[in-house]
């Protein structure tokens, strides 16, 4: 008994060793993006093959887009990072120096193929009628978002509320805070992360409208009729942009810094664009986004670069400690 | 190095060993313990005097952090005075009777350790939520569990009852019968045999068990943080700020905050063991 | 171990008030929570909850998960043993800070034990550039995962047997050494006999833990699919790329684990069956 259970586990180990053989990558990514990249790691092993011959393996690291860019930092050897937001790049570029400052440059869209929005998810029949960010700091309504501090996409929710409000109020700083302290005043929990927030709102019917990325509101919309939720897209929302690099220091250790910047690259192709369509992210080319217009309804958007100046500057005004979010947090 | 060490602590003992293998059990203790956690642990107090003292105060102490400080201390104080008296008695029940489904229910005691903390946080969070099976019925009275302080007491519980438990079984049933049926034939009441009996002989184990309990508590992140509602200075928790702080890629303040709980509760732990030792003593001078 | 007919009992209002006591306290707690956990695994039916388990994802986390808790186990059955024979039946200076050093673990947040490990071995931390240097993987690889679920195991079987061996006192292993026992002989036919039930709560404890825990190991394993997730880091995994059933199905694994105790225990009760007899007389 004993030493089936330690040959099996010994298999296991040999197997795990075989699976390396030929040249692997390591995309450390975050959560909701395992199926698309499963496609993209099917549909670029082929095209490499077919082009140069050799087969390359790509295995997948999920998790926390913060967390995963910690786990880069100290020490995990991704050759590839596949983040949500491009501070958590950022911060690999500056506290482990693993790639340069400047990498947002080296590929084409700042770096950023594919994009999303956020949404509003809502009871079905919006019996709250909450059409625009405006709605949402109505006294007595409540809004779920999880929290910024822990949770990248909730760093989106709440740049875009304060977009919104820096052009209705036309830069009027007291008004843009009012108002988000307002919309602070009605969330009743923060959960600490996207997929919590979710469950909170979905399953547990807590709250009026749920701030969602519109992947992830589509990737679950087949439950979300069950669940009895429909999305609301508002008059203007932020361009999430979730970026992607080449980790030199490692892919060059691996040798794997041509296959690596290539396989970025596919995301780029009309292959890659339809791949990323098909999983719900709003793509760049235009060819492709043309086909997919049913899907993704027009929505005006502003990015995080014109309306607030990259995102070093955006988490340093409002997220890390004592900036706006913490300085408008309601005395409970 | 341990062994030398071990070797001179010997002649302080207070009578000449005649059992072998203090040296060797000892050795083995010391090594391990400082491999797997004094050097490991000692990195983070490193890390936090790195940053001085203005700012490890600062940060360590600032009253977002005290009010969570005392969320965790004090849920957790409370959970384990819930675990210790439910504890006991599942305990007894477990060992003293015997009823229809016994055997399954002592297996599922171990339950809270085998689930994963998120899991456990997310099935608490549907039962106890106003949409759940609990928190509906619990609704029309007023009280709210998930997403308000009880939330996190709830989770502290159900994480800590194993410790309880499993530390009490062993005791009791090594117990031996021949004392209580003494202490009866002398002429004890039930309650009186009970209360100068079995008592005195369990104490030390549940005490153990409620300060690991307690322990393990003032830690827990997992499943917490799905049902307590995170709401700053409410019912926000320290290993969550711990949290927020490492996403602001900010370890060193992460481990300051770390460092604060990691004294509160060795100071606490370390005096729940001198009481019991000292009440030890006392108990075998009688 | 079946409660063998005690002589002396409490009346019998007594008794079923506090088996009431106790049952409802554990639905409340334990059987609830674990109905909410299979019925999220069920609820579209039996053969997703199949399907889920036997991924390829979900094969590799077992056996990452298997093997840990096989090194990390035994390892703490000896520490264990070790730390209990000389704390209990030894006096020394300072008693209680060593047992309260061996609490440690247990009172760190599982967020820091596993940030410990990052902190020396990382490639920020103390041993990192050296480590990465002589291409040696420790966390974002099985070592990490195996040192941070030692770390916060390390005081089971410790704790458990503590508290049992000073209630037992060294009488009966003086005696055995004074009628000319060695040291090991007294140990294996004196004390591991007294101290076998409170040993097995300890190991299986140990090994609850061992394979569920959650915290630490996140922080040290790189969730790389399929290598270096355990099964706790897999539930986590599936349950954030929303995929429900498959969640809570690889979740109730774990929760069987409470039936391999149940079978152990009545394993070694039968096993013991004759001892138990003698000792209820």
């Amino acid at each position: 008994m004993r030493r089936a259970l330690f040959s099996l586990v010994l298999a296991g180990l040999l197997t795990a060793g075989a699976a390396r053989a030929d040249t692997t990558l390591l995309n450390v990514s975050y959560d909701p993006t395992r199926e698309f990249y499963r496609a993209i790691n099917q549909a670029f092993a082929a095209a490499w093959k077919a082009k140069t011959g050799e087969s390359v393996t790509i295995n997948q690291s999920h998790g926390g887009s913060g967390k995963q860019a910690r786990s880069v930092i100290d020490g995990l050897e991704a050759d590839v990072v596949t983040l949500a937001l491009a501070y958590d790049i950022d911060a690999i570029a500056d506290h482990a120096r693993l790639l340069p400052s400047d990498w947002q440059a080296r590929l084409p869209d700042r770096s950023t193929p594919y994009t999303s929005t956020i949404v509003f998810l809502v009871r079905t029949g919006n019996p709250k009628r909450i059409t625009d960010w405006g709605d949402l700091a109505r006294p007595g309504l409540q809004v779920i978002t999880p929290n910024p501090k822990t949770s990248g996409g909730a760093r989106w929710n709440y740049l875009a509320a304060w977009g919104w409000a820096e052009r209705t109020y036309r830069g009027d700083a007291a008004k843009v805070r009012d108002y988000i302290a307002a919309v602070l005043k009605n969330v009743p929990v923060f959960d600490s992360g996207a997929r919590g927030s979710t469950n909170t709102f979905v399953q547990r019917r807590i709250g009026d409208v749920l701030l969602a990325w519109e992947n992830e509101a589509l990737l679950s919309s087949r439950e979300l009729a069950e669940a009895g939720v429909e999305i609301v897209v508002p008059s203007v929302s932020i361009l999430a942009e979730p970026p992607v690099a080449v980790v030199d220091t490692v892919a060059a250790r691996h040798g794997t810094t041509a296959v690596a910047e290539a396989y970025l690259r596919f995301l780029s192709t009309p292959e890659g664009q339809d791949i990323a369509a098909r999983n719900f992210y709003r793509p760049r080319d235009p060819a492709v986004a043309k086909r997919f217009a049913a899907q993704f309804p027009p929505v005006a958007t502003f990015t995080i670069d014109d309306a607030f100046g990259g995102w070093r500057q955006a988490q340093k005004l409002h997220f890390d400690d004592g900036g706006s979010f913490d300085q408008l947090q309601p005395k409970r | 190095m341990s062994g030398a060490r071990v070797a001179l602590w010997r002649p302080w003992a207070r009578r000449r060993e005649a059992l072998p293998g203090f040296g060797l059990a000892m050795g083995l203790t010391l090594a391990i313990l400082c491999l797997v956690v004094l050097i490991p642990l000692s990195a983070v107090f490193a890390m936090s005097a790195g940053m001085g003292w203005e700012r490890f105060v600062a940060v360590g102490f600032e009253p977002r952090v005290m009010a969570a400080y005392r969320l965790s201390f004090g849920g957790a104080l409370l959970a384990a005075a819930i675990n210790g008296l439910a504890g006991l008695v599942v305990a007894w029940v477990l060992v003293r009777y015997d009823f229809p489904g016994r055997r399954m229910i002592d297996a599922m005691v171990d339950l809270p350790f085998a689930l994963p903390t998120a899991v456990a946080g997310i099935a608490l969070t549907t039962l106890y939520a106003p949409t759940g099976w609990l928190g509906g019925l619990l609704e029309p009275w007023g009280i709210k569990v998930a997403y308000t302080p009880v939330g996190v007491v709830v989770a502290m519980v159900f994480i800590g009852l194993p410790f309880v438990v499993r530390t009490v079984e062993p005791v009791l049933e090594e117990l031996d019968d021949e004392l209580e049926e003494a202490a009866e034939s002398l002429g004890a009441s039930r309650w009186q045999t009970v209360r100068m009996v079995i008592v005195p002989a369990i104490l030390p184990a549940l005490t153990t068990g409620m300060a690991l309990a307690f322990a393990r508590g003032v830690g827990e992140y997992g499943s917490v943080i799905f049902i307590a509602g995170n709401l700053p200075g409410i019912s926000e928790i320290a290993p969550l700020l711990i949290v927020t702080r490492l996403e602001q890629y900010d370890t060193a303040g992460a481990t300051a905050i770390a460092t604060v709980m990691l004294v509160l509760s060795f100071v606490l732990l370390l005096l729940i063991n001198l009481l019991q030792r000292w009440r030890a003593a006392r108990h075998t001078a009688d | 171990m079946p409660p063998h007919r005690r002589p002396v009992t409490e009346p019998r209002w007594m008794r079923v008030t506090l088996c009431l006591l106790a049952l409802g306290f554990l639905t409340l707690f334990l059987a609830l929570p674990l109905a909410a956990v299979l019925g999220q695994a069920l609820a579209r039916g039996v053969e997703p909850f199949a399907a889920a388990l036997v991924t390829p994802d979900t094969m590799a986390a077992i056996r990452l998960t298997l093997l840990t808790a096989a090194i990390a186990v035994p390892l703490n059955l000896v520490f264990g043993l070790a730390a209990a024979w000389a704390i209990a039946k030894f006096r020394f200076p300072l008693r209680g800070l060593l047992v309260t050093l061996i609490d440690l673990p247990f009172s760190v947040s599982p967020v820091v034990s596993g940030l410990i490990y990052v902190l020396m071995f990382g490639l920020q931390g103390w041993l990192g550039p050296t480590l990465a240097a002589h291409g040696i993987k420790i966390i974002f690889a099985v070592p990490g995962i195996v040192l941070a679920t030692i770390f916060v195991t390390l005081p089971f079987v410790a704790r458990e047997l503590i508290p049992l061996m000073e209630a037992q006192g060294r009488e009966e292993e003086e005696a055995a050494i004074v009628l000319g026992a060695g040291g090991w002989r007294t140990f294996l036919l004196v004390t591991l006999p007294n101290i076998k039930w409170g040993l097995l709560y300890g190991v299986l404890l140990c090994n609850a833990r061992a394979m569920g825990e959650f915290g630490a190991v996140s922080v040290v394993s790189g969730h790389i699919r399929g290598m270096t997730t355990t099964i706790p880091l897999h539930v986590e995994i599936l349950y954030n790329e929303y995929d429900f059933v498959g969640a809570f199905a690889v979740a109730s694994l774990l929760a069987l684990l409470a039936l391999v105790t149940l079978a152990a225990k009545t394993f070694l009760e039968w096993v013991h069956r004759d001892e138990l007899a003698a000792h209820t007389r």
